[in-house]
């Protein structure tokens, strides 16, 4: 690990924001600004971000802080999560509970059966790919599963009229949210590899670790991502239907969100 | 006298959105043959309409069926017992028979062929795709799928307001039918014409009110 990038070499790398500045210039877009700002506000946060890691996985550190790390950003996520859509009633909770199942799912496989070890230097960053991702599925499977019930009333009420119970009169509508928060993930998973280069492995090469070493760790997190997602939607589908429909299978009045 | 009662509302009140739907209704609906419920549209006749199979409960007050309150009742068994058909035919996706199906799925095909025969529709249509019949013949398929279920009651909540005059009358027929078969039939409407023609006895609700107008005229 010596190929590590320098402060100059961090300071040389401003010049590709310049580019991408001044292409905004030169083709009048007016993003400069924001150009800039996006730049100098991810390499703040970034900063921020390492210096606190730094602090949680010391080694010596307890590993409660990294849990107390892995904790903050389920929060976080969650509270990100219904704001990006304030339409899906109760999402706060719901979320909050579906990165619960996903912790326990996939980090309960990786640290159980010892695929890493349990440390903060491994809690953190991967407790962090499992939330990360699994957020957009989140937001995508709550946001698509409302706006179905609310868009085919009809017809979940003809399915309901014939004296189906709730869950069974939203079945098909749960699949088809499940699918479509799913397939982006089954299609990047399908691409690894020939397509890009996914993250934690350009990450683990420039760090110089070898090739081989970097593909495992990495097939190791696209697993991850997939069950993370999974059971995110599964979680987050499966408790919609129970905030949706009443105890007496009735399908709740679901306003429509503005800006619709 | 008394006329055997399917539904009896007791002081019902629904509000939705601050607004009395429907405003202390007090009202008993006769099993036998066929009552229409008219009135102007926006006067509550849906909300009703899904009082009777708990799609919807009231605010205030209580509806019995068959002398037992729907609270009472489990709405799984009530709503088998009380079938509905929609203003909009409601296909689900698949063939007719996976329509069906829907209301039954262990049922014979036998049973699926009986219940289009009763509404006038080819047994041959069972295979094909629901979404390609004509409106008329989706509003008797979601009819016949009701019918699947066994129910002894029937709500109908405007089944012909999308129909031309044609798949209109054989639906009424349809209709008629049935109930001459012992089917009790609540039938939402606003057409004034069609309410005379196929009322046993006809309801008006006006201002979230609903009283007994007449007797049906239909020959």
């Amino acid at each position: 690990m010596n190929d590590t990038v320098t402060w100059v070499g961090l300071a040389v790398s401003l010049l590709l924001v310049v580019v991408a500045a001044g292409i905004s210039w030169w083709q009048r877009l007016g993003l400069q600004r924001q150009i800039l700002i996006a730049a100098a506000r991810a390499l703040a946060q970034l900063l921020l971000v390492g210096a606190a890691l730094t602090l949680v996985i010391a080694p010596g550190r307890s590993i409660w802080w990294s849990w107390l790390w892995v904790a903050a950003m389920v929060g976080y996520a969650s509270t990100v999560a219904r704001r990006r859509a304030p339409e899906v009633p109760n999402l706060l909770t719901l979320a909050l509970a579906s990165f619960a199942a996903a912790a326990v799912v996939t980090l309960g496989v990786l640290f159980g059966l010892h695929v890493f070890p349990l440390t903060g230097r491994t809690l953190v960053p991967i407790a962090g790919m499992m939330v990360g991702n699994s957020m957009t599925a989140t937001v995508l499977a709550g946001r698509r599963l409302t706006d179905e019930l609310r868009d085919k009333r009809d017809e979940v009420e003809a399915r309901l009229a014939l004296g189906q119970p709730s869950r069974q009169a939203a079945a098909p509508y749960v699949r088809g949210a499940l699918r479509a928060a799913l397939t982006p993930q089954i299609e990047t998973t399908k691409a690894t590899g020939l397509v890009f280069l996914p993250g934690a492995m350009t990450g683990l090469i420039l760090a110089g670790a070898r090739p081989l070493q970097a593909v495992l760790v990495q097939a190791v997190v696209m697993f991850l991502v997939l069950a993370a997602t999974a059971t995110t939607t599964v979680v987050i589908a499966l408790g919609l239907i129970r905030r949706l429909f009443t105890h007496d299978h009735r399908l709740v009045h679901l306003p429509v969100p503005a800006g619709h | 006298m008394s006329e055997p009662t399917a539904f009896e509302f007791k002081r019902v009140t629904v509000v939705r959105a601050g607004r009395r739907v429907l405003d202390q209704i007090t009202a008993s609906i006769p099993a036998a043959g066929i009552t229409v419920v008219a009135g102007p549209s926006g006067a509550g006749k849906t909300t009703l309409l899904r009082l009777c199979n708990r799609l919807e409960v009231p605010d205030e007050g209580t509806v019995c069926y068959r002398g037992q309150r729907l609270d009472d009742l489990d709405p799984l068994v009530l709503r088998r017992r009380v079938g509905m058909v929609f203003q909009r035919p409601t296909p689900f996706p698949g063939s007719v028979a996976d329509n069906l199906a829907v209301a039954h799925p262990d049922a014979a095909v036998d049973e699926l062929t009986t219940a289009l025969k009763r509404v006038a529709l080819d047994p041959g249509l069972l295979g094909q795709e629901a979404r390609t019949l004509s409106g008329g013949e989706l509003q008797r398929m979601c009819l016949a799928r009701t019918l699947v279920t066994g129910p002894e009651t029937l709500l109908l909540d405007e089944p012909t307001s999308a129909l031309d005059d044609q798949p209109k009358q054989v639906f009424e027929a349809t209709a008629r039918d049935l109930a001459a078969q012992g089917i009790t039939i609540i039938w939402v409407t606003h057409d004034g014409a069609q309410a005379r023609r196929v009322a046993d006895r006809i309801y008006q609700l006006r201002d979230g009110h609903l009283a007994r107008a007449t007797e049906g005229t239909r020959p």
